[in-house]
């Protein structure tokens, strides 16, 4: 994201503590600046934000609408509520309606104990899915040589989308169809192993945070995923296009 | 006046089922069944499932036995990668099936079968339990409950949990075994061994008691089925497939294991979700054989480790040939338990078995694998098919129950005949019926074990449907 040349500081509230924010700087970038934990599944550090998983909303005082975090800027004079029984109702439907929509089975899952899904229905306390599951009919794609893709355990974070089209410029996967039809795709909706933009760098299988992106070979529990490397490597290529 | 009995559920066994017997107009018992009432459809629902996944998700088959489960799926994808799996790999992986199969059968013996030993075929059904056997027998109940515990132990040392762990994979194991957690499993093999020695020293002198039972428990001629290793001694994890007859010959031999399909094939019978695997050569039903403890320890040359070899020797004395009556399932998994304590010791004293190359990788490089091992209730077997991106498309699973299934039915039909007449219903009598088919052990593949708890229903009803007698428990 682009900084203005100038920053200005505005004051505001989050949960009642008195905090500074430069005026680009989000609700969810603050809130972690100052130890603040909101949940999120399609935030990641290193790429720019979609908004997309929800799980990040807070209330602003002033607004019956909820806010998405990582896409509201700090404003003057600002009052945040990053944790109430309202928005705790509305995360654990969210995550509620991701279980729903496709097939996650942990027991038998590559990311099993690594998994951010996994972890944050843990941290929110989801104890069951309170919707029907679709139980959707959908193929692994192993046609890539060392990775595959499994549709059944996508949330639809599009960090892949962002990570391979940001960093990687590659831009091997983006979105098909819309509501729960929505799919990630590799080029034109062709098999992985045929995209001929992929340069099998693998950065979207270390930051898929499910076990939906995998390396091959891998057996239950053993996919670890790491991407701490992402911030480091997008400032070094930005200090090399300068 | 024709009359059926059901029993519904079999209780104190693994799994669902129940049983129906059918009484001709002189009260006589004129046929029996054993139905396995619950479905699973794991061959159907792997497919199009990376095969790096089968172990895992094949183990969710059983909480019981997941182990075995995991042994026999990792050999049938070693066998998709045609992969040599290190040697350290294959002995840690012996040493997980081996403590699988102590736990299992402590399970089967002391929390639900001595029960029926130790307080009788007729006692009070609300005390026939382990419960039951801890307020009679407490040095007993103490036993089976440590041997199980020591099996789950070195299983959660070994892998890391105790059930459903994720260690086994194809091409080897995911992590090596530690210094401390070997010795930690070798402390106890003292203890262990003499626990198991007081409980075969117990029963030995206490099975003369059962001689009816012995005499009607699945007491026929059959043909037995296991693995063996190369020079005929007892084994769990690798070897070649024998079958010996019910006078002890052999009838096929150093059978590769991949070459079962020459050999067995399964029967799908209207009443039950089990199939029911029989001899190809002599045809279904004739083919009935069986496999477990009994058939292993019928159809070996020799145990292969000393304490177990001179308890072996003992039981061989009983027949002339091979061993007939399942009653004696249990004898024969006592010393089991033995020699899983003797070779786990001489396993893990392996100079190599501390080496961290334990894992062989590959892609899929066959299209066809199969995995055959040894689970505690008999030759369990895993074949699998898959494309040419490891995705599962095909996958056949006999599990040790199926085996067995023939010679349960037969079972069921002879102890029924022996002990049920006329047509009142003596609770003593439908508990044989149960106590036969719990000498198999047999392992509905479920994760829910019931002893005494759950509730068993018995109905006599005339053909017009009409209640005649009525028979509660639990």
């Amino acid at each position: 994201m682009k900084r203005p040349f100038k920053t200005r500081i505005k004051t505001l509230k989050i949960d009642g503590i008195d905090v500074g924010a430069r005026e680009d700087e989000t609700i969810l970038e603050l809130a972690q600046e100052n130890g603040i934990f909101i949940p999120t599944l399609c935030h990641l550090e290193g790429v720019h934000d979609v908004g997309s998983c929800r799980l990040c909303l807070v209330e602003v005082k002033g607004s019956n609408k909820l806010f998405p975090s990582c896409m509201t800027y700090a404003e003057e004079g600002m009052e945040v509520i990053t944790n109430s029984e309202r928005l705790q109702t509305y995360r654990r439907q969210v995550l509620d309606l991701l279980f729903s929509e496709r097939n996650h089975v942990c027991a038998v899952c590559v990311s099993n104990g690594n998994c951010e899904l996994q972890w944050m229905a843990g941290k929110l306390g989801i104890t069951h899915v309170g919707v029907p599951y679709l139980y959707p009919q959908l193929a692994v794609d192993a046609s890539h040589p060392y990775y595959a893709h499994d549709p059944n355990r996508c949330i639809l974070c599009t960090r892949c989308v962002r990570v391979c089209d940001e960093i990687e410029g590659a831009h091997t996967w983006d979105v098909m169809g819309r509501g729960v039809d929505c799919q990630i795709i590799s080029d034109l909706n062709e098999p992985w192993g045929l995209a001929e933009s992929c340069t099998r760098c693998g950065k979207c299988v270390q930051v898929c945070p499910t076990g939906a992106l995998f390396t091959k070979g891998k057996a239950v529990a053993e996919m670890k995923k790491r991407h701490e490397f992402l911030p480091y490597l997008r400032s070094m290529r930005e200090g090399r296009n300068e | 006046m024709n009359k059926t009995i059901t029993i519904d559920p079999v209780t104190r066994i693994e799994g669902h089922s129940k049983i129906t017997i059918h009484l001709d107009d002189t009260g006589r018992v004129d046929s029996a069944r054993f139905h396995v009432t619950q479905f699973r459809g794991f061959e159907k629902l792997v497919e199009g499932r990376p095969f790096h996944e089968m172990p895992s998700l094949t183990a969710r088959i059983c909480g019981i036995c997941p182990v075995s489960h995991l042994i026999a799926s990792a050999k049938a994808c070693d066998a998709l990668m045609a992969v040599k799996i290190p040697e350290t790999a294959a002995k840690l992986r012996q040493v997980l099936n081996l403590s699988q199969i102590l736990q299992s059968h402590a399970l089967s013996f002391f929390h639900l079968s001595s029960p029926d030993l130790v307080l009788g075929m007729d006692s009070d059904p609300a005390k026939r339990n382990i419960f039951g056997v801890a307020a009679e027998m407490p040095d007993l109940a103490k036993d089976g409950i440590w041997l199980r515990q020591y099996g789950q132990e070195t299983i959660a040392l070994l892998a890391g949990k105790r059930i459903h762990p994720a260690w086994v994979v194809p091409g080897g194991v995911s992590a090596p075994l530690t210094e401390d957690r070997r010795d930690a499993i070798l402390a106890k093999i003292p203890e262990a061994t003499k626990r198991v020695r007081r409980t075969l020293d117990w029963y030995k002198e206490v099975f003369g008691q059962f001689d009816a039972e012995i005499r009607t428990f699945a007491n026929f001629p059959s043909l037995f089925m296991g693995l063996v290793t190369d020079n005929g001694e007892l084994e769990m994890y690798d070897g070649k497939l024998r079958f010996i007859d019910a006078t002890g010959r052999i009838v096929a031999d150093k059978i590769e294991p991949e070459k079962f399909g020459d050999y067995i094939e399964e029967a799908v019978e209207p009443d039950s979700y089990l199939k029911s695997p029989y001899y190809k050569a002599l045809g279904y039903p004739d083919g009935i054989y069986r496999v477990g403890p009994l058939a292993r320890l019928n159809l070996i040359d020799r145990v292969g480790t000393p304490l177990a070899d001179e308890e072996w020797s003992e039981f061989r004395m009983l027949e002339r040939g091979a061993s007939l009556s399942s009653f004696q399932y249990h004898y024969a998994r006592l010393i089991e338990m033995l020699f899983c304590v003797e070779k786990i010791e001489k396993l893990l004293n392996s100079p190599d078995i501390l080496s961290d190359h334990v894992r062989a990788k590959a892609d899929p490089n066959s299209l066809e694998g199969i995995g055959v091992s040894e689970a505690p209730r008999g030759t369990l077997m895993h074949h699998y098919k898959i494309d040419r991106q490891g995705m599962m498309v095909w996958a056949n699973l006999i599990i040790a129950t199926g085996h067995n299934n023939l010679a349960m039915n037969k079972g069921v039909y002879q102890v029924a005949r022996y002990f049920i007449h006329g047509e009142k219903i003596q609770e003593g009598m439908l508990n044989r019926v149960e106590a036969v088919i719990r000498t198999f052990d047999p392992c509905l593949s479920c994760s829910t074990h019931a002893f005494g708890q759950m509730p068993l229903r018995v109905e006599l009803r005339s053909p017009d449907g009409e209640l005649l007698d009525e028979v509660h428990q639990g």
